[in-house]
């Protein structure tokens, strides 16, 4: 891809820097996301914890329903597709999604491989536990980088421990001499050039957001205390008892994460939080799909 | 002088890193308490309309900066910012009362389409060619009291009209002469 559409592609992330991206599965779910102050939504047939509960195979979802989810709103919208399906990739460009996740809570078609995400025309966004995974993902085209957290669980631990791995790894590499940076790209499997300039520039080269496991708005406030620069929320606002008022929380609470007057104002009576289920309870790590 | 710079949500931090760059005083808005002291302008950023629009009524801010920018305030938006300054908006979404709609503009959003249609081009701003990225851009359709400072292939994406200034681009990203015009609007 030609390099200015690349950089378009992260330019475009850098606009919902601060933001909360939701999760939606029908038209009417998106315009509740949308009227909440979402600045993007996730297009697709099941949330993460249906996909759960469901089993078996889960895929990239009709293209009738992200099309009416694209009519249904005006701010960007995100669909998913199996780690390593570049047809399912393909499909979605050719009904020009806004942004693809080549996502771990679906399937994995690909076992070793990742979608060579530099030839396409639309953006990326891909999940990591750690710092080698999101310079991968980004040395593979990824414009944008999100925590895989645990999908579906309410549990805000494993984004938590993603997040902060990122992120003090990024700081450790800020501290190298050049000789110790050629050994850290050794040791993370990535390319030089892309470790000398994280190390250099203090961040990574494509917007960091936060997923998995985000319920409240506390939870959201924590990801960007943590260093996110927005947010995603996938079955939390729609598998709550008041999916509108959380919704509308955790917009305020990633915007005024700062400001602990407001969280408390915005945390409260918003009815029943998901249930959730916690790590050790869960068959599945969907975290540990793709490296 | 000290600029305000709304960062409810979108590329707030890049107005920031421009001004750093001219040496100019800036501070985020994100709550009322922000703008109790006085200051001198006000940057509204790219990013999404509606969530702004949204965050703007929710936090109180949409009417006290109405009334600032009614009283002379300069402001700069760009693209997302552009559209809370127009006053009129083509076509639906944008609900009533969460915009700031002081500029007397019509603006059209996601004029180019979805991400497919983010395009960079260069073209003369007032006179002088600067690099414009556009990103899911709206487009200026009528100035209505005011100064056109930019077109790309005929459209407006540039205008001024006195204390207000939008731009559908985003100069944040490459440029710092946008910046450095809005502050001679001081």
């Amino acid at each position: 891809m030609s390099k200015n559409r690349t950089e378009l592609n992260k330019n475009l992330a850098q606009m919902l820097k601060g933001g909360v991206i939701m999760d939606v599965t029908t038209p009417e779910q998106a315009k509740i996301a949308e009227d909440a102050g979402a600045c993007a939504v996730m297009a697709l047939e099941r949330i993460p914890a249906d996909i759960r509960a469901v089993g078996g195979v889960s895929r990239m979802s009709d293209p009738t329903m992200i099309s009416e989810i694209q009519k249904a709103v005006s701010v960007p919208v995100m669909a998913k597709v199996r780690i390593g399906h570049t047809i399912e990739a393909r499909i979605l460009e050719a009904i020009e999604i806004d942004y693809i996740d080549e996502s771990e809570v679906l399937t994995p078609a690909d076992d070793v491989y990742h979608i060579d995400k530099s030839q396409f025309a639309v953006p990326f966004v891909c999940g990591a536990k750690d710092l080698g995974e999101a310079l991968r993902r980004i040395q593979e085209g990824a414009s944008m980088i999100r925590t895989k957290g645990e999908p579906g669980t309410g549990d805000i631990v494993q984004a938590v421990r993603h997040m902060r791995a990122i992120m003090a790894d990024i700081r450790r590499l800020s501290s190298m001499s050049k000789d110790e940076l050629y050994h850290a790209a050794k040791l993370l499997q990535v390319p030089y050039e892309l470790v000398a300039s994280v190390a250099a520039n203090g961040k990574l080269p494509v917007v960091n957001f936060a997923a998995g496991g985000v319920a409240t708005p506390a939870d959201a406030a924590l990801m960007m205390h943590l260093g996110a620069e927005g947010v995603f929320v996938g079955s939390g606002i729609f598998k709550s008892g008041d999916p509108q008022k959380r919704a509308k929380a955790i917009v305020k609470a990633v915007t005024n994460y700062a400001d602990y007057g407001i969280l408390a104002e915005v945390s409260r009576g918003l009815g029943e939080a998901m249930v959730g289920i916690n790590e050790n309870e869960i068959e599945i790590m969907m975290a540990e799909r793709g490296k | 002088m000290r600029i305000g710079i709304l960062a409810l949500q979108g590329a707030f931090i890049e107005h920031k890193h421009v001004l750093d760059s001219l040496h100019v005083e800036s501070f985020e808005i994100r709550r009322l308490r922000d703008i109790e002291s006085p200051f001198d302008g006000l940057i509204i950023p790219g990013g999404e309309s509606t969530t702004m629009g949204k965050l703007l009524v929710e936090l109180g801010l949409l009417e006290p900066l109405k009334q600032k920018i009614e009283n002379g305030l300069p402001v700069f938006g760009t693209c997302a910012g552009a559209i809370l300054l127009a006053k009129d908006i083509e076509g639906a979404a944008q609900g009533q009362g969460t915009t700031f709609a002081t500029m007397d503009i019509t603006i059209q959003r996601n004029a180019y389409g979805r991400q497919l249609g983010s395009f960079f081009t260069e073209e003369k701003f007032n006179d002088t060619v600067i690099p414009m990225s556009f990103i899911r851009a709206p487009i200026i359709t009528k100035v209505n009291n005011g100064e056109v400072l930019a077109t790309v292939n005929g459209d407006i994406v540039a205008a001024r009209q006195g204390n207000q200034l939008a731009t559908t681009f985003h100069p944040e990203l490459k440029t710092d002469f946008v910046h450095r015009y809005f502050l001679g609007m001081m």
